[in-house]
């Protein structure tokens, strides 16, 4: 029984989420003493989907066509899973991830676990974890259930290659007659790092007294190849996007590198960001509660420290 | 008539420190306040807002879970649901919870079933999708937009977030709609809703026998940070010097 990647493309080609689903769906074949093996819907590039041997996918199951929207995706996946027979299928926790897991898990009468950060050990009623209540907790969970659907968090599990060989199969005859909604337009976000995606995050809060202000923001950003990001309250008072609100009614992310400027840091911020891997807090308030989950602190005016900060990095790019 | 079913999670409020029992097995409720998730929230003042658009609606609040659960019931008939359902099960394992709700709407012709995103406790984000699955409806998630132009022509016009982006789609009703902010805006209830809501029926329906896949074996808390390494205004540099010493810039 092999593990089934679900290598979801985006514009043909795969991110780096899919490379950390498809690390970890490796990591599991390997304590199942099973070989992992990747199912695709819809166009993908060809050397994209051989390049998926670089991370132990020895066979690729390709189903062509066009227009997938939830159902059929799940459809698709599912069918693949079926027919060789799939102990886990293993996807990324982008949005089509999340929308997709659940229904494929329905139709393999398979357990959904979501968001894992662990990979479920076999020979512990596969037991795994994943964080719950907001990134304020850590759920260990068991399955009693014969097959698996996960999603694993992103930014949650790190990249490795195990190079093998790999083929590439069509999958003929796949059809759907799911009834499901039907995409008419695509409209693209301005382009950028994606939020959720990105190793550094530049975050920046109140304390940066209006909108005018952000340019400094978006500088530093530029010059740490980061994304931007913001408080509710800002959101809230249209000075930035709503998409860019990271916190527990807006986006979680979990950077390697979070830098919070002039954000308080309220529990419901921290429920978003919490599980970033280095936090550095700038706020001229010493009892901002920020500082508590903080690795490197800075009290102080932003507009004193943002400024040098761009400076002393500007010196050093040379 | 638009049916409409708001799927409800009964959470802890956002602003709650969460500390578990002792040996982990679960939350603990000591002194903890809860509320309908704000993602729920925000289906259920969706379908107020047909209401007020001149639609006529019939909107039912469901929440699986014990008597405990009730006073979050009454507060989205207070919000104006016009009646309630509860089933009585612990909300465990999320198959488990749409399997119960996707029983319940067997023969009920809901139009439309909203649910949150994710709800903030487990943010687990699976129910929606399952709840589709096991109805055979269509399904959109993490909807930013939502209207019915013309509710005889049963298709609903949605947006939703996708990687890179939005996407602007036309729904087959019934569906399933996974709600997030941008479809509505959260009300407050008014004193003749708080009235009201003790009057407006709320019913206790048994869960069916179904198998729970996933089971919770125990909670624990994410790494103590808090070793905070601070640097003086003017010392910038010396920030700077160890985030490149660590590899992070």
């Amino acid at each position: 029984m092999p593990v089934l990647l679900f290598a979801e493309a985006s514009e043909g080609v795969f991110k780096k989420p899919i490379f950390e689903a498809a690390t970890f769906a490796y990591d599991l074949a390997q304590k199942l003493g099973t070989d992992l093996q990747a199912v695709t819907v819809g166009p993908v590039d060809a050397a994209a989907a051989t390049g998926l041997g670089a991370y132990g996918v020895s066979k690729v199951h390709q189903v062509l066509g066009d227009s997938f929207v939830n159902a059929a995706f799940a459809s698709a996946v599912a069918k693949v899973a079926e027919s060789i027979d799939a102990k886990a299928v293993v996807m990324a926790q982008t949005y089509n991830g999340r929308a997709i897991a659940p229904r494929v898990a329905v139709k393999l009468s398979a357990a959904a676990l979501s968001g894992l950060i662990t990979v479920p050990d076999p020979a512990a009623g596969f037991d795994t974890t994943r964080m719950a209540y907001s990134g304020k907790g850590v759920e260990e969970l068991k399955v009693n259930a014969d097959q698996m659907v996960i999603t694993v968090k992103t930014n949650g599990y790190k990249v490795e290659e195990h190079p093998v060989a790999t083929t590439l199969v069509e999958v003929s005859n796949f059809s759907s007659n799911d009834v499901d909604a039907v995409a008419l337009e695509l409209i693209k976000a301005a382009e950028g790092i994606s939020l959720t995606e990105a190793e550094t995050v530049v975050s920046a809060g109140r304390g940066m007294k209006g909108p005018e202000n952000w340019a400094m923001i978006e500088e530093l950003a530029s010059l740490l190849g980061a994304a931007t990001a913001c408080s509710k309250p800002v959101s809230d008072m249209d000075w930035r996007p709503h998409h860019e609100h990271v916190g527990q009614t807006g986006i979680q992310i979990s950077p390697t590198l979070y830098i919070a400027i002039g954000i308080s840091g309220a529990i419901q911020h921290l429920a978003g960001v919490s599980s970033s891997k280095n936090i550095v807090v700038i706020n001229k308030d010493p009892e901002a509660p920020f500082f508590k989950i903080a690795d490197f602190g800075i009290v102080g005016d932003l507009f004193d420290v943002v400024p040098q900060l761009i400076a002393s990095l500007k010196s050093r790019v040379g | 008539m638009l049916k409409i079913l708001v799927c409800i999670s009964h959470v802890p409020d956002t602003t709650t420190k969460i500390q578990f029992e002792g040996d982990g097995s679960k939350l603990n409720k000591t002194g903890v306040t809860f509320i309908i998730n704000p993602y729920c929230e925000y289906g259920l003042s969706r379908a107020i807002g047909f209401q007020e658009e001149g639609k006529k609606v019939a909107i039912t609040a469901l929440c699986v879970g014990g008597p405990e659960v009730e006073p979050t019931l009454r507060r989205a008939l207070a919000i104006g649901a016009d009646d309630a359902v509860r089933i009585n099960a612990d909300a465990t394992d999320a198959g488990f919870v749409a399997k119960q709700i996707a029983n319940y709407c067997n023969g009920k012709e809901f139009d439309v079933i909203f649910t949150g995103k994710e709800s903030i406790d487990f943010n687990g984000s699976l129910v929606p999708g399952m709840l589709a699955e096991y109805l055979e409806s269509s399904f959109v998630s993490y909807a930013t937009h939502m209207d019915i132009a013309d509710p005889e022509s049963m298709t609903a016009q949605v947006k939703r977030e996708v990687d890179g982006g939005e996407e602007v789609m036309e729904v087959p009703l019934p569906a399933v709609i996974s709600c997030q902010k941008g479809i509505a805006e959260w009300r407050i209830p008014n004193m003749r809703g708080i009235m009201g809501a003790r009057k407006k029926p709320l019913s206790v329906v048994s869960p069916n026998e179904s198998l729970e896949l996933v089971a919770t074996v125990q909670f624990s808390y994410p790494p103590a940070k808090g070793n905070c390494q601070y640097f003086q205004p003017e010392d910038v540099s010396k920030l700077v010097d160890s985030l490149t010493n660590k590899g992070l810039v």
